[in-house]
């Protein structure tokens, strides 16, 4: 059988995902229920929810629409923005499948079989995640910049990789790596293999047990990392601010986009830019809470 | 680093209030609450970023009451604190929850019986099992914290030596060609970052020994 990943794997899967929560239970408490400590924590908490979490959000489409439809519309149909839309939805359309395939491979080999240098597999693909995104981007910087350990190769091969969309979908790739991977890891891990086994002594070959038993088994976990790698592609900044480049209108994603706009003083534009990133967070939130509610 | 630490500090009193209210009371709005604490993960660190500061800056909805006061938050270290402290909110809450989710309520009951207040089992009974995944929460709130650029450097403003981070300032060393500055640098948060994973693992370790009675 499989061995259990590290402690930490399993409790960060937890705490970056919030998937612990089915989102119904409560606990039978007998402290703390007095109707004064209640509703006096209750409403501290709502307002730190509201204050803190909630009025961001309504901030970006006050302001966004703080001139009315028209300019909205203008902002976000304009040349640059249009294109940084763009880029950021094929950025998406690359990176995604590739680290699903990524994650589905990675944890079929950790689950399913047991080999030398697992923890060291285990470890390597949670290290996206405890590394700042500006260290990816720098480290991708140092080895494909053209100053950089594989930039004299580049420059035989008159290759450049560094402040071009590859560079983006590079390291969009390194920084969402873990996400599938970390999801299929802990649902395969409580599924064990018995119904593969199963299948296998049936007779069926290889490839069909994995079309007709594992992957229908696995899929709302699949679907969960797909959804939490895609928000986090589109929204990725710090890295991708790195390597980009950041040219107007050709390697310009859409945060990087916000954030010139946004020194630019165009505040409307910012925020109308912002809006679609906000949109497609709330839109995986309610995916994710549906899918809780699913499983 | 001594946004971070603050950013950490605010979370951990913030995020087990909310994961003790989320897990001990039913009310209107409960489960709204709930989702709107995975908001920070989900909403991309640049639009958080220039959100926070148009809302803390001088005009803006929260910022000109203080500005009136004379404090200012944006483009210096109370919006760091708050930048990073939004972004780094769910990792107190999502690990407390879990465990305060999972706790024997015999034991409550058993204080009660042996007449302690509400607060004494909460500071002897309850604390107590929560804490390992207490600590953890905000170690990793912590290094998010000490990562964080996307929602940083919009409220930031960069001064030098004040409202300067280092992810920042890594970013500035770049951006002056000063590649070996920015090498230094990069390694030197990437030291921390396997530092802090090596302590949050140590942590967990505990954690679980702690858990079994051992």
């Amino acid at each position: 059988m499989a061995g259990i990943p590290s402690p930490i794997a399993s409790v960060v899967v937890a705490a970056a995902a919030g998937d612990v929560n089915d989102g119904a239970r409560v606990h039978k408490r007998r402290v703390g229920q007095g109707p004064l400590v209640r509703w006096s924590l209750i409403g501290l908490a709502s307002l730190v929810g509201g204050g803190f979490l909630l009025l961001p959000v309504i901030v970006i489409f006050t302001h966004a629409f703080a001139l009315g439809l028209g300019p909205y519309w203008a902002a976000v149909s304009e040349s640059s923005t249009a294109h940084a839309i763009w880029l950021t939805v094929l950025t998406a359309i690359v990176v995604v499948p590739i680290n699903t395939g990524f994650g589905i491979a990675a944890a079929w080999a950790i689950t399913r079989f047991s080999f030398k240098g697992k923890k060291l597999l285990i470890t390597l693909i949670e290290i996206p995640f405890s590394i700042s995104p500006i260290v990816a981007g720098v480290a991708y910087l140092f080895l494909y910049g053209s100053q950089g350990l594989l930039g004299p190769l580049l420059t035989d091969i008159d290759t450049q990789i560094m402040f071009t969309v590859p560079a983006i979908f590079l390291v969009s790739l390194f920084v969402t790596s873990p996400f599938v991977a970390r999801e299929l890891i802990a649902t395969m891990q409580v599924q064990g293999n018995e119904y593969e086994e199963a299948a296998l002594s049936l007779g069926a070959s290889g490839f069909k047990t994995f079309l007709l038993v594992t992957l229908p088994n696995m899929k709302w976990g699949l679907l969960y990392g797909a959804i939490l790698c895609n928000a986090r592609v589109m929204g990725e900044f710090g890295a991708v601010s790195v390597v980009s480049g950041s040219i107007r209108g050709e390697t310009n994603t859409l945060p990087l986009q916000i954030e010139l706009l946004f020194n630019d003083f165009s505040s409307v534009g910012a925020f109308a830019a912002a809006t679609i990133l906000t949109l497609l967070a709330l839109v995986s939130l309610g995916a994710k809470l549906w899918l809780e509610r699913q499983r | 680093m001594g946004s971070a630490l603050i950013a950490a500090a605010v979370n951990a009193v913030i995020g087990l209030l909310l994961a003790w209210v989320l897990v001990s009371y039913e009310f209107p709005g409960r489960r709204v609450l709930d989702a709107l604490v995975d908001l920070p993960f989900a909403l991309p660190t640049a639009v958080a970023g220039i959100s926070l500061t148009a809302l803390l800056g001088p005009n803006g909805w929260i910022g000109q009451w203080f500005e009136a006061a004379g404090i200012k938050i944006a483009y210096a270290q109370p919006g760091i604190v708050i930048a990073m402290a939004f972004t780094s909110l769910p990792f107190v809450v999502r690990t407390v929850q879990p465990v305060l989710e999972d706790l024997d309520p015999e034991a409550e009951e058993a204080g009660v019986m042996l007449g302690a207040n509400d607060w004494q089992i909460f500071a002897r009974v309850i604390f107590p099992s929560i804490l390992p995944a207490f600590i953890a929460g905000c170690a990793l709130a912590f290094a998010r914290s000490l990562g964080e650029f996307g929602a940083v450097i919009f409220i930031a403003g960069n001064l030098p030596m004040e409202t300067e981070i280092t992810a920042l300032l890594a970013v500035i060393r770049l951006e002056e060609f000063e590649y070996p500055a920015a090498a230094a640098l990069a390694s030197v948060m990437l030291m921390a970052a396997f530092v802090m994973l090596f302590l949050t693992n140590a942590i967990q370790l505990w954690q679980l020994k702690y858990v079994k009675g051992e």
